[in-house]
């Protein structure tokens, strides 16, 4: 029987000719991950196991996103902690405050990561590098520490669902729109324990980083990991970036998955979710009046997604009693955004413009949410008490869509936006 | 091993954010964690758990965020057991590692209740609802997973190896 693509790479890593479904393997870790919040856990577990030293210094990524720069006083001893951990053991892809963004557009675009690779990460969106066609995924604080030690997991070979792309995304349709449609479908277990494996025509008119966007929401319906195929589009990504031998895994024809969705791009609309799951989406709703906006995130702060926030704002401001609070996820985004303008113009809008961190996605700084308060968010999860105040309410929508929200004081698509003169 | 306690009951899809607010993982201290356990669901919680006691929820009990914090927060509280539906993968994964027990068994959370006394043979996987007297057999863990939890966690059987 064939192989899906995470099957491949996972047999790869294994030193076995092929696996199946169901299979308990141990892997080769080419990249170990994780972040302020997570590392210290990690940190005191390979310290109470009695190690000394990590296996590969250069496999092991420490990135201080989270609560950075440091929030309060125990979030700054967290990060000495780790950072006098990365120091003593040499790792080479640490980053701290200056170099630091936040870790899943980091790593990409640092070429740490590439096709091929298999990577865990004691963060839940490690998912995201299935974009350049790795095997990646999200684990806790003590696999990680095995992970230092040995520079190996264990893992059950996952099962996949197959989503079949095709057509092309109409205008302000972004890939955000397209992995909250497909959670909406399936559900926030739709995936749980499985692979998401997105193929078909359609796959070749997506960006780099509409694909990082849909891998890195892949957990939010339960998915051990999402993965896309490699494409010339992926190759150009990786060039100058990824130093790496590149090795491309393709699914065999006579893989077998559960189930198989079909997906037309072209008939995908904007879509929200609503609190308090990702899998409660709507393309129409009533008047929802709004008090905040977020636009970045590892999901969504990119430099496409910068772009898109512009386009919607440039010329336009924040309607009054809006906070629109936007976050390049790196440095390099950072600058990129500079050099086009796009900082000026959110700036003019009313918004305001924060060096890279994950901040308010999950509640830790920068933007936390009082009672009963609405905020329409690029981020990933609208749970309960996610931003704040377990009353307040988490929309999450597109660039386009948040960026539109925060010109019309309410939940609102770009469309409205170009159609409100 | 066996655990018998009284219950606390949760619904589906319990997330790792209820379960332990991002607000306090600025700590790792285990005690610190657990006296926010549950605190955005269920404010009582933390005043009314004994040690031994059970949790039981619905499907998909765990998702969200990897935050270790999540499995330490439950098991410094007290809690004994885990039964739910369905658990999300990496908050099973991570209950295992830091050897916080857990059971999937459906036929148990529709037949227990909040507040039911419950025992369970953990190496067997039977459940008992003392309260009411039904028994309920779980899916006993696969024996590489079982060898983790004997070890006291997958740091403690690294070192025996």
């Amino acid at each position: 029987m064939g192989m899906t693509m995470t099957q491949k790479i996972l047999a790869a890593h294994a030193g076995l000719a092929s696996v199946t479904a169901g299979q308990l393997i141990e892997a080769e870790l080419d990249m170990v991950l994780a972040n302020d919040i997570t590392a210290p856990v990690a940190i005191k577990e390979f310290e109470k196991a009695g190690a000394t030293c990590v296996r590969c210094r250069d496999k092991i990524s420490l990135v201080m996103d989270h609560f950075t720069p440091n929030k309060d006083i125990k979030a700054a001893c967290q990060v000495k902690l780790t950072r006098e951990f990365a120091e003593k053991q040499q790792i080479v892809h640490f980053y701290d405050v200056g170099e630091m963004g936040i870790e899943h557009a980091l790593l990409p675009e640092k070429g740490i990561v590439g096709a091929g690779d298999c990577i865990i990460g004691a963060d839940s969106h490690t998912c995201t590098y299935g974009a350049l066609g790795a095997f990646s995924t999200g684990v806790g604080s003590t696999d990680m520490a095995a992970g230092m030690m040995a520079q190996k997991c264990w893992f059950k070979v996952p099962s996949a669902i197959k989503f079949e792309l095709k057509g092309e995304l109409p205008p302000y349709v972004t890939g955000k729109d397209l992995i909250l449609h497909i959670i909406g479908l399936i559900g926030v277990d739709g995936a749980l324990y499985r692979s998401m494996e997105f193929t078909g025509e359609g796959v070749s008119s997506l960006s780099m980083d509409d694909r990082f966007t849909v891998c890195n929401m892949a957990i939010e319906a339960g998915a051990k990991n999402g993965i896309f195929p490699v494409d010339e589009k992926t190759l150009a990504y990786m060039e100058g970036r990824f130093t790496r031998p590149v090795k491309i895994f393709t699914a065999d024809d006579d893989a077998e998955y559960e189930k198989t969705y079909q997906i037309d791009l072209s008939a995908l609309k904007s879509t929200v979710s609503f609190p308090h799951l990702p899998e409660n989406t709507h393309t129409e709703w009533e008047e929802l009046p709004i008090q905040q906006v977020v636009i970045g995130s590892c999901t969504n702060g990119r430099i496409s997604d910068m772009r898109q926030a512009a386009e919607i704002l440039k010329g336009r401001k924040v309607a009054k009693g809006v906070r629109c609070i936007v976050i390049p996820a790196t440095q390099e985004v950072y600058l990129q955004a500079m050099k086009e303008g796009l900082l000026e113009t959110f700036i003019k809008s009313g918004a305001i413009v924060s060096t890279p961190t994950c901040g308010p996605c999950l509640g830790g700084h920068m933007g936390i949410l009082a009672d009963h308060e609405r905020c329409v968010s690029t981020t990933n999860r609208n749970f309960v008490g996610r931003m704040g105040h377990v009353t307040s309410e988490i929309y999450l929508a597109s660039p386009y869509t948040a960026a539109a929200s925060a010109v019309l004081g309410k939940l609102a698509t770009a469309k409205e936006v170009m159609e409100w003169k | 091993m066996e655990v018998k306690g009284s219950v606390h009951k949760y619904g589906n899809d319990v997330d790792t954010d209820v379960i332990i607010p991002a607000r306090y993982l600025n700590t790792s201290s285990e005690q610190e964690l657990a006296s926010h356990c549950m605190e955005d669901i269920d404010k009582d919680f933390v005043n009314k758990v004994k040690a031994g006691d059970l949790m039981v929820a619905g499907d998909n009990f765990g998702c969200g965020s990897s935050r270790e914090h999540a499995p330490i927060a439950i098991k410094a509280s007290g809690i004994s057991l885990v039964i739910a539906n369905t658990f999300a993968r990496i908050f099973y994964r991570n209950a295992i590692n830091i050897g916080l027990p857990i059971l999937e068994c459906p036929e148990a959370v529709k037949n227990i209740s909040a507040g039911d006394t419950v025992s369970c043979d953990l190496s067997k996987g039977i459940i008992v609802n003392e309260t009411t007297g039904q028994r309920f057999q779980a899916q006993p863990f696969p024996p590489f997973i079982q060898a983790i939890i004997d070890a006291g966690g997958l740091m403690k059987s690294l070192a025996n190896k």
